[in-house]
């Protein structure tokens, strides 16, 4: 009789004294929010100092100190020698790279989750490598490459046309960007096909269609939200890109590269008018997609 | 009369060293509802895989309608799958599910739309048109996919346990519609199930099937009141065997001598000049009676206490331990016995009686012949 009342456990008993709810109350209420709300300001004051400074009415060479609101950053956000074709340099290599790398780095992950073949699991594991090693080191590795290619008696003399990748510059720039792209567009889609359920292509076929029909009327329409994904990802991350880039760009200048060129000098509101655009264009796209997915789930 | 319309010659499928499907040969008649019976890991499901073309036999050939489709992709082949999942495309439309198949064939909008109007009308679903597969229920997933293959007017239809994944109620619902629909279409169906009494309620002929072989074929009489193998009688149904010794025979009878020295009568043409071999007898063939009890002479007997009983409503079921050592299950129809609180009770003494004729006899090994 008495040992059906007691507790289960015996140090339960002990422990069932709480702290008092009034302590509950203040952690839940206040602590929280507040510990949140500190660490989401650290992530986002850079980007709100950034956004300010686009506006500062700033004398001298450098946008340091402020002086007083102005639109004129704003109203001329591309004059500064140098800047607008560094710009067009890198949309046009982000723009690039990013077709490229999702398309060989979609079709790759779908080889990867599809098929059972010998080496798979060592080639699931190199995809990572390039993600793993420092950009200085591929950076380095691939000028080396390069210059091998055009060098006098490098290694690579006479195997790659003359002019492809030497001298260096814009097709040296996009070949290394594809490259570092692949595994991140590898690694987001394979997560997107992994949820894949096969027999929806099993039944394409079973009702008629061949496999380029399957793939396009089933397969790819399913997985796009991934591909969407690794293509915005391999966007953001050449656009982005320095460390490799500087190794590889000869004389062309990419918006980064540019930046970093005449920050000793200057440091003009473009580059932070720049860097805004830049920045609100990439929360734009999130926010349409997020936008599209939710439309997607409901209809 | 009826023509063969799929038609599997020794069929192998390997996978690693062991052999899913295991020299499979059989003929599938036009029109007909054929099931595949058997437990999971009995290769029905990949013998069903086989003729879609969803996998390619390791040795054999399959013919569909005279053709050999052996190595043809399934997009080629003149048949169309219910998948156990459904496998509705999820970014698609009901209607545009449905058309699917119409649409690769490049029929015309106008009898698409008629045509799949029609299909959603057959299986009860009208007004469905603009619905995504996730706003529908399973049961309703279920006639999507079914009208999805129908449309097609495929040769044969292949469903690999369709209603798996339904509850009970609504399971019995649509065994009984499945069967409607083929009698209209009049498409012959081969329908892959684990559940015995599913493929009794719906099928003109079933291969009832264990380890990559079919053990027995017949309709669902044949198989139920007379199993081949210990396998067959066991799977469809309960049933009550005993092992024994072929002793003699009298008044027209075969005698089967039990281990206790107990002598029963089986039809003398089920013997068959064996043995050593093993009588069947099902739950509801078997009489109870008290061991003052009057017995027709020509019924075997045998005595045995009652050990367990459970009132299910329509029958009673007894276990009952034969003199034999064997545990007996009996159904008696709840009748006189519930109406007079006559009901044995755990540890009544009990005369169990049958007649010759209710017997079977099975062997250990498969004894089946390819074919009816």
């Amino acid at each position: 009789m008495t040992a059906v009342s007691q507790p289960l456990n015996p140090t339960a008993a002990a422990t069932t004294r709480r702290p008092p709810r009034r302590f509950l109350h203040a952690l839940d209420h206040w602590f929280l929010p507040g510990f949140t709300v500190v660490a989401i300001g650290y992530l986002l004051v850079p980007i709100v100092v950034m956004i300010i400074f686009s506006f500062n009415d700033y004398q001298g060479k450098f946008n340091f100190v402020w002086h007083g609101f102005t639109l004129q950053g704003w109203f001329h956000p591309f004059d500064w020698p140098g800047l607008p074709d560094a710009i067009k340099t890198s949309l046009f290599i982000a723009f690039l790279s990013t077709i490229g790398s999702t398309i060989l780095g979609t079709f790759i992950g779908l080889a990867l989750t599809r098929y059972s073949f010998k080496g798979r699991g060592a080639i699931n594991g190199l995809i990572f490598l390039p993600m793993a090693t420092p950009e200085i080191v591929m950076g380095s590795s691939l000028l080396t490459l390069f210059v091998n290619s055009g060098l006098q008696g490098g290694m690579l003399n006479g195997i790659v046309p003359k002019g492809v990748l030497f001298p260096l510059g814009f097709t040296t720039i996009l070949i290394a960007h594809i490259m570092f792209n692949i595994s991140y567009v590898v690694v987001t889609v394979k997560a997107r096909i992994a949820g894949f359920d096969r027999r929806l292509e099993e039944a394409a076929m079973d009702l008629g269609a061949d496999e380029l029909t399957t793939f396009w009327k089933v397969t790819f329409p399913l997985i796009f939200p991934g591909v969407l994904a690794a293509a915005l990802l391999a966007f953001s991350l050449s656009i982005d890109d320095f460390i490799i880039t500087s190794f590889v760009s000869g004389t062309t200048n990419t918006f980064p590269i540019w930046a970093y060129s005449i920050i000793k000098n200057a440091l003009p509101v473009q580059i932070n008018v720049v860097g805004s655009m830049v920045f609100l264009g990439a929360v734009l796209i999130v926010g349409l997609s997020n936008i599209r997915q939710a439309r997607g789930n409901r209809a | 009369m009826s023509e063969i319309d799929v038609r599997l010659v020794d069929v192998v499928k390997r996978f690693g060293d062991s052999n899913a499907v295991d020299h499979i040969t059989l003929d599938v008649n036009d029109g007909e509802f054929f099931s595949l019976l058997g437990p999971s890991g009995c290769g029905k499901t990949t013998t069903l895989r086989m003729i879609g073309g969803f996998e390619q036999p390791t040795s054999g050939l399959i013919e569909l309608q005279g053709q050999d489709v052996t190595w043809l992709p399934s997009y080629k082949r003149n048949v169309n799958t219910v998948f156990q999942s459904y496998a509705l495309f999820p970014h698609l439309t009901i209607e545009e599910n449905v058309a699917f198949g119409l649409r690769r064939r490049g029929v015309k909008d106008a009898e698409v739309k008629s045509r799949v109007t029609d299909m959603l009308r057959l299986v009860e679903l009208p007004g469905f048109e603009k619905r995504k597969p996730n706003q529908i229920s399973g049961g309703q997933a279920q006639r999507v996919a079914l009208a999805r293959a129908l449309i097609n007017r495929p040769a044969v239809l292949l469903l690999d346990e369709p209603l798996g994944a339904l509850d009970l109620k609504l399971r019995k619902q649509m065994q009984v519609e499945l069967k409607r629909i083929q009698r209209e279409v009049g498409i012959t169906f081969i329908y892959v199930t684990h559940d015995q009494e599913e493929a009794m309620t719906m099928s003109d002929r079933i291969a009832v099937m264990n380890r990559g072989k079919y053990e027995q074929l017949g309709n669902p009489e044949s198989l139920y009141e007379r199993p081949q193998t210990r396998f067959v009688a066991g799977f469809l149904g309960v049933s009550n065997l005993l092992a024994g010794t072929v002793d003699g025979t009298a008044d027209g009878y075969a005698l089967v001598k039990l281990a206790d020295d107990t002598r029963l009568r089986i039809p003398a043409a089920l013997a068959d000049g064996n043995t050593q071999i093993e009588v069947g007898i099902r739950p509801e063939k078997v009489r109870m009676n008290t061991p003052t009890d009057a017995i027709p002479a020509a019924a075997n007997q045998l005595d045995g206490t009652v050990t367990d009983v459970s009132y299910v409503g329509v029958s009673t079921q007894y276990i009952v331990d034969s003199k034999s050592g064997i545990p007996m299950t009996i159904y008696e129809q709840n009748i006189e016995r519930t109406t007079n609180g006559s009901l044995y009770r755990q540890g009544d003494a009990v005369r169990l009686s049958w007649m010759p004729e209710h017997t079977f006899v099975v062997g250990s090994a498969p004894t089946t012949a390819p074919g009816d």
